[in-house]
């Protein structure tokens, strides 16, 4: 399964995704320069962490302007995989290829950490290899990650299923303290109505590697690969 | 005319004045009086300092690169060097906390890169009043979300660092930032101008009138006035630094430039006198051609501007188009203002007019070199035998306080502020003895610790630097990582202080005493004087940035106790100390001496056993006894284990109970290991002539010490957690209504 990693100006993940895939997964894995009009003819695209254009306007509300965004948003609508992680998560909210926004944490301070993250839902392309229910231990790293939208869209959402992830607390409840940003209904990650686009906090190119504390993220690699 | 107020307005002396014209043979403009004032400034010219820092010990056989350039290169072999330093940045950031901090990451982290490395790893000392007063824990605040703004965006790990409270920081905050970085040995760059007729070139930012002289504020002492000196601090944009990176290692990578050089203090004046003096060539640039934020800004701004995110690159002509392709490709225009000249003088015209026609080698390297009035510091003495303390009656209260204590407590209020993972290397999380980073496709590690105890150094400024590095190679050891190299950043007040000159004296001959002891190379660093305000100066604070190397990464030994029953074994000698201890100062208000001792013999004896010990696979963890003694030691070994395992320790010292607690005797490491390992760990010990006893076992839900029998502590690991985490995040803690 080939996967690529868009490279936006201020990206600062993509070397550790393409890392993840490369050389913990063994997949073939190339970047993608945001510039270009070119896919590569890869399986899966991924939008990486970072601070893309520095973030000094919204977070991603630049990026989605990017002329490879088009390209993605095609594959997208043809129902290819693309999954967003931390600023890529924000830019597929600003390309509106997922329902909803980000606020700044509740706190007002960007969060580095460990986090318990729940897996509510096992059906998707994404999470098939995991079980409902499980908890991941994955971190986060974000100013802008207080997940937001309207009453009646979180409720689509949540009826759909489309929350694939929450922050709960070390015995699995969702509880207020757990919600460290401050996101509406701990919600983590969300998967559009079609499932093939993915968007989460957490890194789990940080959560592949038992030497950096955690290969939880892995679950997600592993379902991918058995998505084709 | 330059008359006195000009040299004053410019910190040169009257006989400074007059070497100038000496050495260009006639006046100086004032554009030109603006270049020497920068480039003689104590920042940029070392000139107080410099007779003794050439006594540190700089060889050694992995040494590639020692003090000079940008920053020290150590080959760490597999065709790789290591490039690292420390910076100081503590003048702009108490005028503006955010700015001043952010840009000193900027800064630091240009030394790097600009020498092939990519940087993999920040690391910040940091330095505040007490968080009592309001404007502490303002200045508190903006450094940690300015460090944290500009470390995160341009995605290197800020990995750890130290964080101390003092009110001799009210009015002088320390920000001393260190930055790693990892290049292939045959991918390294220098500042050179080599070539006749060789294209410069500038890229990055634009010019503006921020940051003019901020060299020279930072070689003088600050009075009450200090708010109009804002204008002098830069302001930072990370988003374009990372494209800088990535541009700058893009070029070195097809090896289409010949040298670069970033734009740090002095700005573009030092970057164009450097690079021609270390090359023996000479420069000529054209103002004109300087991109500019704002138009009217005179060759004075320009030149001495120090706006952030700028770089200077020499390239072959047949070479531009491919360089200026790279930067366009990133967004940044590189822009050719002058070319390489022979007879080695600097030529700067604006609007066809030269104006400035100095020799480079007058301007880098004949600034005078000082030999201040010294009154040599004397150490002192015990005020505990006049003014006996009284034997506290609860141990457990005092644990409980000094845990509460904020250069005791835990820092992830401030940590959990840094992006400390990106780039997926950070083995250990910032809170352990120190930074542990991967190496990809290696087995090994780099560890990397940030040490100085300015109390120490204030009561016996020789000793504090012996133990500065003593102990940041202790922290290396607790890891299982060998020392390779080391960088400091010695942050004194002013050198016309006879005093002062004294502290600086004995600390330098304190560090080079103990790197020679541990053999280890000073690879460069960053003198930073004239930290006093309204008169007063700050302790003097020698920190140590000390690298090391992990032999086999799954070897990696954390703070944290594992399992229920491993042996608790106390390498290091007891003694009764209580000098200089953060029990004296927290409990009783006094920075009593005198300082605690250090054996230097015996601290490597107890260090090789720590090493040996780890890298045999026999240790379960080790952690130093440092600020709190053996019970916030044992304590912080409770909080680092998964479930908050306590421990029962019994000590069998005759020796005052609140000594033996709490006193900060050196060259001690409280290490575990599996019952049946032990044996082998004491055995590592008397080989070496380490003092080792076995002083109990993990286990239990509190931090349980006693003495010959007599329990002294007993305190449950779960409280005692929540007095050391919460302690900080109390000061700033949004209060409602």
């Amino acid at each position: 399964m080939k996967f690529g990693v868009v490279v936006f100006p201020g990206s600062n993940c993509d070397a550790d995704a393409l890392h993840a895939f490369k050389d913990v997964m063994g997949q073939p894995a190339v970047f993608l320069w945001h510039k270009d009009h070119d896919l590569a003819g890869v399986d899966c695209v991924v939008l990486p962490g970072g601070f893309s254009y520095g973030d000094y306007l919204r977070s991603g509300a630049i990026a989605r302007f990017s002329p490879l965004m088009r390209d993605v948003r095609e594959f997208a609508d043809k129902g290819g995989l693309v999954l967003g992680i931390c600023n890529g998560f924000q830019v597929l909210l600003e390309l509106g290829l997922l329902p909803g926004a980000m606020l700044r944490n509740k706190d007002l301070k960007f969060l580095c950490q460990h986090v318990t993250i729940r897996l509510e839902n096992d059906q998707t392309r994404f999470t098939r290899k995991g079980r409902k229910g499980q908890l991941l231990n994955i971190p986060i790293a974000h100013f802008d990650g207080n997940y937001y939208a309207p009453p009646e869209t979180l409720r689509e959402i949540e009826d759909r299923g489309q929350v694939v992830f929450r922050y709960v607390d070390a015995a699995g409840r969702p509880t207020p303290e757990a919600d460290v940003n401050g996101s509406l209904n701990n919600i983590a990650g969300l998967v559009n109505a079609r499932g093939n686009v993915l968007g989460m906090m957490p890194h789990p190119e940080r959560a592949a590697e038992r030497l950096l504390g955690s290969d939880d993220g892995r679950v997600i690699f592993e379902s991918l690969l058995a998505a084709l | 005319m330059i008359d006195q107020r000009i040299l004053d307005n410019h910190n040169l002396t009257r006989g400074e004045y007059d070497l100038i014209v000496s050495l260009i043979g006639r006046e100086p403009n004032l554009t030109e009086l603006g270049v020497f004032s920068a480039m003689w400034s104590e920042h940029c010219s070392y000139k107080s300092s410099k007779v003794y820092l050439k006594d540190l010990p700089t060889q050694g056989r992995a040494v590639v690169q020692g003090p000079g350039e940008n920053a020290g290169i150590i080959d760490i072999g597999g065709g790789q060097v290591i490039v690292f330093k420390i910076e100081s940045h503590n003048h702009p950031s108490y005028i503006e906390p955010f700015q001043g901090a952010a840009t000193g990451v900027g800064g630091i982290l240009r030394d790097i890169f600009t020498m092939g490395a990519r940087p993999i790893a920040l690391l910040d000392s940091l330095r505040f009043g007490p968080l009592e007063a309001p404007r502490n824990r303002a200045i508190m605040e903006g450094v940690v979300s300015g460090i944290s703004s500009y470390g995160n965006s341009i995605g290197v790990p800020t990995v750890g660092g130290e964080v101390y409270f003092g009110e001799n920081y009210a009015l002088n905050p320390l920000v001393n930032v260190f930055c790693l970085g990892l290049a292939d040995k045959d991918k390294i760059f220098y500042a050179k101008a080599e070539g006749l007729g060789n294209a410069v070139l500038y890229v990055g930012s634009k010019t503006g009138r921020d940051g003019i002289h901020g060299a020279t504020m930072a070689s003088a002492e600050f009075g009450k006035e200090t708010e109009h000196k804002r204008p002098n601090v830069q302001v930072g944009d990370p988003f374009k630094e990372k494209l800088l990176v990535e541009a700058c290692l893009e070029v070195m990578g097809r090896g289409v430039i010949v040298g670069i050089q970033d734009m740090g203090a002095a700005g573009l004046t030092c970057s164009t006198a450097e690079m021609p003096a270390k090359s023996g060539t000479g420069i000529e640039i054209d103002l004109d051609r300087v991109p500019q934020r704002e138009a009217g800004m005179t060759p004075y701004e320009i030149l001495l501007s120090e706006s952030q995110e700028r770089m200077l690159i020499v390239a072959r002509p047949e070479k531009v188009a491919e360089v200026r392709a790279v930067f366009a490709k990133w967004d940044l225009d590189a822009v050719e203002i002058g070319r390489v000249i022979e007879g080695g003088r600097m030529k700067v015209r604006f609007h066809g007019d030269l104006v400035v026609d100095v020799p480079v080698g007058a301007v880098v390297d004949l600034c005078p070199a000082y030999r201040r009035p010294v009154a040599d510091a004397v150490p002192a003495r015990g005020a505990q035998a006049e003014r006996p303390m009284p034997v506290p009656r609860d141990f457990a209260a005092v644990l409980r306080r000094l845990l509460a204590s904020p250069t005791i407590a835990s820092k992830e209020w401030v940590f959990r502020q840094y992006d400390h993972m990106v780039q997926t290397n950070t083995v250990l999380l910032p809170g352990a003895d120190a930074a542990v980073l991967r190496i990809k496709g290696s087995p090994r590690a780099l560890a990397i610790s940030l040490d100085g105890n300015s109390l120490y150094a204030q009561l016996d400024p020789r000793t504090g630097g012996k133990i500065a590095v003593a102990e940041a190679c202790r922290n290396l050891a607790c890891v299982g990582a060998r020392p390779v190299g080391v960088t400091n950043c010695l942050n004194f007040g002013s050198p016309e202080k006879p005093e002062v000159m004294g502290q600086f004296k004995a600390a330098v001959a304190g560090i080079s005493e103990a790197c020679l002891a541990f053999e280890i190379p000073v690879t460069g660093g960053n003198v930073s004087f004239y930290n006093d305000t309204e008169g007063a100066s700050i302790y003097p604070t020698p920190v140590l940035g000390v690298v090391g190397l992990v032999a086999d990464v799954a070897r990696v030994v954390t703070p944290g106790f594992k399992r229920a029953g491993d042996a608790v074994i106390l390498l290091g000698p007891v003694t009764d100390e209580l000098g200089g201890s953060e029990y004296l100062k927290a409990i009783y208000g006094r920075e009593d001496g005198p300082a605690p001792s250090i054996d230097l013999a015996v601290e490597r004896a107890v260090q090789e056993t720590c090493l040996a010990a780890a890298e045999e696979g026999l240790l379960a963890s080790a952690h130093d006894l440092s600020e709190g003694g053996l019970a916030v030691a044992a304590a912080e070994c409770a909080f680092a284990a998964a479930g908050r395992l306590g421990c029962r320790l019994d000590l069998a010292f005759a020796l005052r109970p609140d000594a033996l607690l709490f006193g900060e005797g050196q060259s001690r490491i409280l290490v575990t290991a599996a019952p049946d390992k032990a044996g082998a760990v004491l055995e590592l010990a008397a080989k070496r002539g380490a003092p080792a006893s076995r002083v109990g076992e993990v286990g239990g839900d509190g931090i349980r010490i006693a003495c010959s029998g007599e329990i002294l502590v007993d305190l449950p690991a779960a409280e005692a957690h929540a007095l050391w985490s919460g302690a900080i995040p109390a000061y700033f803690a949004i209060k409602e209504g």
